[in-house]
């Protein structure tokens, strides 16, 4: 857990030698180069120009009015889930079911839609939305109260709920919920009947696919950035994941605390749900009946951008973005170069090793730093520090935190 | 229900629970070794693709079974170094780390699934070997004696993992680094290389899973693991950090799932329904990590890099 207490810290500039300085600014981007030439290599391997594979990976994302609302539209899942997990990670709840809690915000969303069809559009858009956060919360809560309560490792149990979320979600896509045309006809996807366009999200440019949800996406993850640093809330969130004995000491509710950040993460990775059907394109919920098929392994991902991000949810909103632009783009590459787009996931899978691989190292420069600034501003003394620590939202929460936790 | 109930359906059933039981369970076993020296992989799900697919490429080309077995340990050694690497040496959180190995191991083998085999093909399935005397018993030779190698092998490992861990100096090792690093580094046992033998062994046998995996289904399909590997990971809770606790666990879920298939096709179980008693085997870990939380005490090290003088 020592990588969350470290991301905790805050930022220091440390007079430190040039290696960590260099690891402290640049150890995320040479993260991110390492992958992409990883990625140079396997393309060339079969056979592919990395220069041409590259090219149409970020024209394909970022080039254009289409791209680039292509783009920002895929990162809302990212930017949802992403946001959630700086939530749980901060309170050292490690959340692995961000497939999950989509899958059953995507199905408790499109059931309400589905109910109650006539409501008119300024009630039924957020009442939808509403639902799958309910929907995804719930599926937050039942992993948070078992490790707060019974101590149950949660990262198991989220995975465990993943997987009853896809029985669950084939259950209702192949009877309760599924449309009678099309599925009765037999060798077809499952899908539910066309929603009502009073659910939809509206669309912000015309033409696009641009919707409210991207909106909504960043608003949120602004709202989670509050609830971190402004509130006594996030206050505690973060106490609690670094020392749940120390929080208890201090009179704080660790229990509900830790089950509260799971319900919030899992709350916003079900409206990502909701909205994966409310934005998408054919407005119905549809499954191949894996969950990848329905959320794009947005659970998995929005870690990998959570963490590049450093957990902080405003950097989130970037990381959300260009990530995006990486599943768009491998899209495009895949057509130009044949090489299929799943490269990005296994990019993104040796960018998540590199990035735990390489906090250590940045611990121990910014460890060194602050003993090489001896009697610098970073000596003061842990009374001192509380202050700054209710003071600025950049400080961590205790003072405590501030020394070197061992591993 | 009564159709069930006959002894050559329920025959059947057995072995088939067996077999499905043995991916889960060389995968959990490997897993427990890591685990009791402190050192919790997650990777396992990702490593099973990567030797699954392997072994695929091995079989399909030269059609040697043995050989495609061997790559898949081979892959699994190989990640095991890698594994090693980022959770010992490097000291990265371990549960995240294994996430990123799970991605990479789901993406490349669909890469290289889509490049190297536009038109997957079929390999041929392992042939079971009869244990001489044995398979004549009645109804339990079918069972458990007229399985694939990879079976009895997966089963022999519970026996020899239980006697290394309990009765060996390297076993002794393994449980102090897993319980006390600092003690154990006091005495002179080398915590890093004890973590990085049980890491290794623990993804060769990953690897080696994903392997029996795919010659027991015999085509390589995106995602082949469908979250075995997580799974194999919870069952080395559910079995309290034991071989013995892991094997129950295995057969259990194998058991299940073969009930399950063997329901639905009898038509015990209507299809609308087949979803639903699908989700029995994750929701039976949850309730089996709830109860086992409260019971057992994890290695007191597990997840923890070992940093001395910290």
């Amino acid at each position: 857990m020592s990588y969350l207490k470290s991301a905790l810290r805050p930022r220091r500039a440390g007079l430190g030698s040039r290696q960590d300085f260099f690891l402290s600014w640049f150890a995320l981007p040479a993260a991110a180069i390492v992958a992409l030439l990883l990625g140079a290599l396997l393309m060339l391997a079969f056979g592919a120009s990395p220069v041409t594979g590259y090219h149409a990976l970020i024209t394909g994302a970022f080039s254009g009015t289409y791209a680039l609302t292509s783009t920002a539209v895929k990162a809302v899942p990212l930017l949802l889930v992403g946001a959630g997990i700086c939530i749980a990670f901060r309170a050292n709840m490690f959340n692995i079911g961000g497939e999950g809690q989509i899958a059953m915000g995507g199905l408790a969303g499109t059931a309400t839609a589905l109910a109650v069809p006539g409501l008119p559009a300024v009630i039924l858009v957020p009442l939808v939305l509403l639902a799958g956060a309910v929907g995804g919360g719930i599926w937050g809560a039942i992993p948070g109260a078992f490790k707060a309560y019974f101590n149950v490792n949660e990262i198991l149990s989220t995975i465990m709920l993943n997987l009853v979320a896809v029985q669950f979600m084939n259950y209702l896509l192949s009877g309760p919920l599924v449309a009678n045309s099309g599925y009765a006809v037999g060798g077809l996807i499952p899908q539910t009947k066309l929603l009502s366009p009073n659910s939809w999200l509206p669309t912000l440019i015309g033409g696009t696919q641009l919707h409210l949800g991207v909106l909504i996406a960043v608003l949120l993850a602004v709202a989670v950035y509050v609830l971190l640093w402004r509130t006594s809330l996030g206050f505690r969130i973060r106490a609690v994941g670094l020392s749940r004995e120390a929080s208890k000491y201090a009179g704080m509710s660790v229990r509900p605390t830790m089950t509260l950040a799971m319900t919030l993460a899992g709350a916003l990775s079900g409206i990502a749900g909701a909205m994966l059907v409310t934005g998408s394109i054919s407005h119905r919920m549809v499954t191949d009946g894996t969950l990848t098929g329905f959320t794009g392994n947005a659970g998995f991902n929005g870690i990998v951008v959570a963490l590049f991000a450093g957990l902080q949810p405003l950097w989130t909103i970037l990381t959300a973005f260009l990530f995006a632009g990486l599943l768009v783009g491998g899209t495009s590459m895949q057509v130009v170069t044949g090489v299929p787009a799943d490269l990005v996931t296994a990019l993104n899978g040796v960018i998540v090793v590199l990035v735990v691989s390489v906090e250590y190292m940045r611990r121990r420069a910014r460890a060194r730093a602050r003993t090489a600034a001896v009697a610098g501003p970073d000596e003061r003394d842990v009374g001192s520090r509380q202050s700054d620590a209710t003071g600025s939202g950049q400080a961590s929460a205790t003072g405590t935190a501030e020394k070197e936790v061992p591993a | 229900m009564s159709q069930f109930f006959t002894a050559a359906v329920l025959v059947a059933t057995v072995a088939a629970g067996v077999q499905l039981a043995t991916p889960f369970l060389m995968a959990a076993l490997g897993e427990t070794m890591g685990q009791r020296s402190g050192v919790v992989n997650l990777g396992v799900d990702g490593i099973m693709l990567l030797g699954g697919f392997g072994a695929y490429y091995v079989a399909a080309k030269t059609g040697n079974l043995a050989l495609a077995a061997a790559t898949g340990l081979g892959i699994g050694v190989v990640m095991g170094l890698v594994t090693a690497l980022v959770s010992v040496t490097l000291k990265a959180e371990q549960g995240i780390s294994g996430i990123g190995v799970f991605l990479f191991g789901l993406g490349l083998t669909n890469v290289l699934l889509l490049r190297v085999f536009p038109s997957p093909v079929t390999i041929s399935a392992l042939p079971p070997v009869r244990i001489p005397l044995l398979y004549r018993i009645p109804y339990i030779g079918p069972m458990f004696f007229t399985q694939n190698w990879l079976v009895y092998l997966a089963f022999l490992l519970v026996p020899v993992l239980t006697f290394v861990l309990n009765r060996t100096t390297y076993g002794m090792k393994i449980r102090a680094v897993g319980e006390n690093p600092a003690a154990a580094d006091t005495v002179g046992v080398s915590v890093n290389r004890i973590r990085y033998s049980t890491v290794i062994i623990g993804c060769a046998l990953a690897g080696l899973a994903g392997a029996t995996l795919l010659l027991q289904i015999g085509i390589f399909q995106e995602d082949l693991t469908n979250s075995e590997g997580f799974i194999a990971v919870a069952l080395v809770y559910f079995g309290a950090w034991r071989p013995l606790g892991v094997m129950g666990g295995s057969l259990l879920y194998g058991m299940v799932g073969a009930v399950v298939v063997t329901w639905k096709t009898l038509g015990i179980i209507p299809t609308s329904a087949s979803d639903i008693a699908a989700m029995a085997p994750a929701v039976l870990t949850v309730v089996a990590l709830l109860s086992v939380a409260r019971r057992y005490r994890q290695p007191a090290a597990l997840g923890k890099p070992y940093e001395r003088g910290a």
